[in-house]
């Protein structure tokens, strides 16, 4: 069951000033394969949960059509839709037992109340929670909660599961623990879904593709590697982890790709967008864990050589913040495993070099 | 100018989407409609009887009515009742609500429920009570210490009467207050290097502020209203503006002046219940989240806390001595001549007097659930849905709590004994006249709770196939429940209890247990009157219970504080 969104547009009218819009989405075309998760990740405020809300119904567009398996729903209201949602805050009926809540969308169709049960038993069993069958909402830890609504969305075998930030209200080790749980459970049931975050190591883990949302546009639509490795735009590469921007110009053209200017020296870049030509400037996207960095002396010439301004020691790894001589910003570098890869201290001269199969570059801005 | 425009752009978005709901629309106009007829229209009436004389537009009868030295002395009275009692009032219900809040004390649930009779009781209860201990013929005055001729009538013994009969609200209102105040800012206080003193002036108390004055406002709106009391106690020396539109009017058969007394006894009532509304209860600190961390008692010497403590013991004495003297006087043959036990009184009110308790019963069993309905559907428009004149709405709905009780029965009988709508006599207009007194406690509650449930959970419903009707009445609706019932406690003890908007629309053939109570004592027959209101105390505890048992037996009981009566 696909779904496709196509050049969906949301304009709400601000409350209290009704010639004043907001534009929450923008022009949104998007389209996501059977099977496939799919999670909008952006800033709060990009719109990412108004068009999760626009799937599921509870939004109209202003514009632009919703496709769920090859049928136009604009006009269908949402609890007619072949969607289920899972909200941000569970939505548990209070009142009702846990059993009931999971059966809520059973009882809807019609199901015998016999034949509920055994449903409902059934998937809480294969969701590993039968224990708790006949508690009280009250009675839920929030991980517990968790499970219930996203076991009331799967049992009625919708085309298409939603989810609204669903761990925002967990602590840390349960977040984790979670987001793989619904990673395998979304895997075990083959559902379409898409997954609303601004969390980026939750979207990393679970989608097979990520969508990042700025400002009501989509900025890239990619898996989670290559949004990591070869992001589209400078949006993309700051958003998602950390990223050393260098400003630098093409040398000249090479088999491989483009030679660029690095300080004194040159390095040979693999472009993964656009087409490049000789003296056009360029952005060097280089995360920090792809700086190489080594002892050096300070009155000799290197291609680039550094001082160590700041670290910051974490255990696992070693954080830096290097001054540079013609660098308005610091370089950050990230050294994994330093009992292995050695310290530097403040003050320390470094000759600084990266990875260029790990890097990537963008058109300058300007 | 644009504004106007934008509203008008904006109402009628609204308009066009309600439209597209049938159902929707149905109730919204058939509320405004209602509200229109039974709220506004006869407040509407007892301005312009007040205001037209021979068919126009004259303010004669208000000057005539405010040149007469005796009304003014009654409004002058009034608002010095008011005044006074809404002073001692608070200031004694918040010695109470402190004790109990803040203090370790023994029997704190025995001095909460003994406070709690005077508010689920008729309001006169106090007035009879004094007058069968200190009056002339007074168990204290005239059988203990042998005195003829002391004067209870009057503004001490009302004064007496209104406090006690009073200060159970002003305690219930603070005590949620002093509950919602942190002890962990007292005890950031103390640590600090603040004396017991200093920490209660400065921390408690200013924190306390906007809730005494809340209460203060409160308890001056209800004893300016109240008409129980005054008509018993007041006596002529002393006269009570609400005891005065009533004898204009059952006794002069004067309306055109008693309308235009309940005029001047509405201003005062309706400006400073919107002071309180609209400008007090919006200075309140909120300082809680989450769970309430329990007290650590350090806020007062032990001294202090028995001198409090001594302070409680008094007030429930008083309080249980006037229930203990209305319960004696049930069983007592002549009060105060002859006080050996008969079962005559109750004999009477089980023969002669058992048409008032069964059209009692009958009204508020009638108009009780009517209200709640009503309230929990105001309630949910209010809060859920988007339409023009919302606001008015919920304003118009909770403008009865405003009014007194007089002017409303003025009004009833000034707009439904004419054309179109000829309702005077009838059990209709007493069905009305309480549904649309009560409904603003059942609004409240129900918009409170609404307003804590999270719009995702109807969300979910939708979302699982649940179209809007269902939605309402499997997910909506239960979660409710609890206001709902709260509300139909709050219905049902006020329309048992009614007596001064309910006492100008009685007649021959629907009577009231208050009004027979009133009429028994007015003739002095207080064995009587004491019988009635021992069964009707009798029924309304009973209801009560009921009410609880059933809402325990299917849904765990009342969540939070239900009770806030």
């Amino acid at each position: 069951m696909s779904v496709k969104l196509v050049n969906i547009s949301k304009v709400f009218k601000d409350q209290e000033d009704v010639r004043k819009r907001v534009i929450a989405v923008d022009h949104v075309n998007l389209e996501i394969k059977e099977g496939e998760m799919v999670t909008l990740l952006g800033p709060s405020g990009c719109g990412k949960t108004t068009t999760l809300r626009i799937i599921s119904g509870f939004e109209t567009p202003s514009s632009g059509e919703v496709w769920i398996s090859e049928k136009m729903v604009n006009n269908i209201p949402p609890n007619k839709r072949d969607t289920s949602m899972v909200f941000q805050s569970y939505a548990i009926f209070p009142h009702l037992s846990v059993a009931q809540n999971i059966g809520f969308g059973l009882e809807l169709k019609g199901w015998k109340t016999k034949d509920i049960k055994v449903e409902v038993k059934k998937i809480m069993e294969i969701m590993e929670f039968s224990e708790l069958y006949n508690r009280r909402p009250d009675q839920l830890s929030g991980g517990q909660q968790q499970r219930v609504a996203l076991a009331r969305a799967i049992i009625n075998k919708p085309s298409v599961l939603l989810f609204d930030e669903p761990l925002s209200n967990l602590d840390a080790k349960l977040r984790i623990q979670m987001r793989i749980e619904i990673r395998r459970i979304q895997k075990a049931f083959g559902i379409t879904s898409i997954y609303v975050t601004h969390d980026q190591e939750e979207a990393m883990t679970v989608s097979d593709r990520i969508v990042i949302m700025n400002e009501g546009k989509i900025m890239q639509v990619a898996t989670p590697f290559e949004i990591y490795s070869y992001p589209a735009n400078a949006f993309v590469a700051d958003f998602i982890g950390r990223v050393n921007f260098i400003p630098t110009k093409v040398k000249s053209i090479s088999k491989k790709g483009c030679v660029v200017n690095f300080g004194n020296g040159q390095k040979e870049i693999h472009p993964h967008y656009g087409e490049f030509k000789t003296d056009d400037k360029v952005i060097l996207i280089v995360r920090p864990e792809s700086i190489k960095m080594s002892s050096c002396e300070k009155d000799k010439t290197y291609p680039i050589k550094g001082r160590i301004d700041k670290l910051v020691y974490l255990g696992p790894t070693t954080e830096y913040e290097i001054e540079v001589d013609g660098f308005n910003r610091k370089i950050n570098a990230v050294i994994y495993n330093p009992i292995e890869e050695g310290f530097f201290h403040e003050g320390d001269w470094v000759n600084i070099d990266f990875n260029a199969a790990a890097t990537h570059i963008l058109p300058a801005l300007d | 100018m644009k504004n106007g425009k934008d509203w008008l752009k904006k109402s009628f978005r609204e308009i066009a989407h309600i439209a597209k709901d049938p159902v929707l629309l149905f109730f919204i106009l058939a509320i405004f409609t209602s509200l229109f007829v039974f709220i506004v229209y006869p407040l509407y009436k007892v301005i312009i009887v007040s205001v037209f004389s021979e068919g126009h537009f004259s303010l004669i009868i208000l000057k005539e009515v405010i040149s007469n030295w005796y009304f003014r002395q009654g409004l002058f009275n009034s608002i010095l009742m008011g005044v006074l009692t809404s002073v001692f009032g608070t200031a004694i219900g918040f010695l109470f609500a402190f004790t109990l809040a803040r203090t370790d004390i023994p029997f704190k649930k025995i001095f909460h429920l003994i406070a709690i009779i005077p508010i689920i009781s008729p309001p006169f209860i106090g007035a009879m009570a004094i007058i069968m201990l200190f009056g002339n013929n007074g168990l204290i005055t005239s059988s203990l210490l042998g005195l003829r001729n002391f004067k209870i009538y009057g503004f001490r013994g009302l004064l007496f009467a209104q406090v006690i009969t009073f200060f159970p609200v002003a305690y219930i209102t603070l005590r949620g207050v002093l509950e919602s105040i942190s002890p962990t800012l007292e005890d950031a206080a103390f640590d600090l290097g603040g004396s017991r003193w200093k920490v209660f002036r400065k921390v408690t108390l200013p924190l306390a502020i906007p809730g005494i004055a809340s209460a203060v406002l409160v308890l001056f709106v209800e004893t300016l209203a109240d008409f129980g009391n005054p008509l018993i106690l007041a006596g002529s020396k002393f006269p009570i503006l609400s005891v005065q539109a009533y004898l204009q009017i059952t006794g002069m058969y004067d309306l055109p002046k008693g309308a235009a007394l309940a005029l001047i006894l509405l201003v005062p009532s309706i400006s400073v219940y919107f002071l309180q509304k609209y400008w007090v209860a919006r200075k309140k600190y909120v300082t809680v989240t989450g769970k309430p961390t329990t007290s650590s008692h350090k806020v007062i010497s032990p001294a202090v806390k028995w001198i409090l403590f001594g302070l409680c013991v008094f007030l429930t004495a008083i309080i249980l001595l006037i229930y203990i003297t209305i319960l004696w006087g049930a069983f007592a043959k002549v009060w105060g001549y002859d006080n050996s036990f008969t079962l005559n009184h109750f004999q009477y009110v089980f023969s002669v007097g058992f048409k008032a308790v069964t059209d009692t019963l009958l009204i508020a069993a009638t108009s009780t659930p009517l209200a709640g309905i009503l309230g929990m559907i105001i309630a949910f428009l209010v809060v859920r849905k988007k339409f023009p004149g919302k606001n008015m709405m919920e304003f118009t709905s909770m403008l009865s709590f405003a009014v007194p009780g007089t002017v409303i029965g003025i009004g009833y009988i000034l707009g439904f004994n004419s054309p179109p709508l000829i309702l005077t006599g009838t059990f209709i207009i007493l069905i009305l006249n309480f549904i649309f007194r009560y409904i603003p406690v059942g609004i409240q509650s129900g918009v409170a709770i609404l307003r804590q449930v999270d719009p995702s959970i109807e969300e979910a419903a939708i979302d699982l196939g649940a179209d809007s009707q269902y939605t309402f009445k499997r997910i909506t609706l239960p979660l409710m429940i609890p206001a709902f019932f709260s509300g139909l406690i709050y219905s049902f003890v006020r329309a048992m209890t009614a007596i001064s908007a309910a006492i100008f629309l009685v007649s021959a053939k629907w009577n009231l247990m208050t009004v027979q109570i009133m009429s028994q004592v007015e003739s002095g027959r207080l064995g009587a009157a004491s019988a009635f209101s021992v069964l009707l105390v009798g029924i309304i505890l009973a209801a009560i219970i009921v009410i609880r048992f059933i809402l325990t037996l299917f849904y765990g009981g009342f969540k939070g504080t239900m009770l806030k009566i």
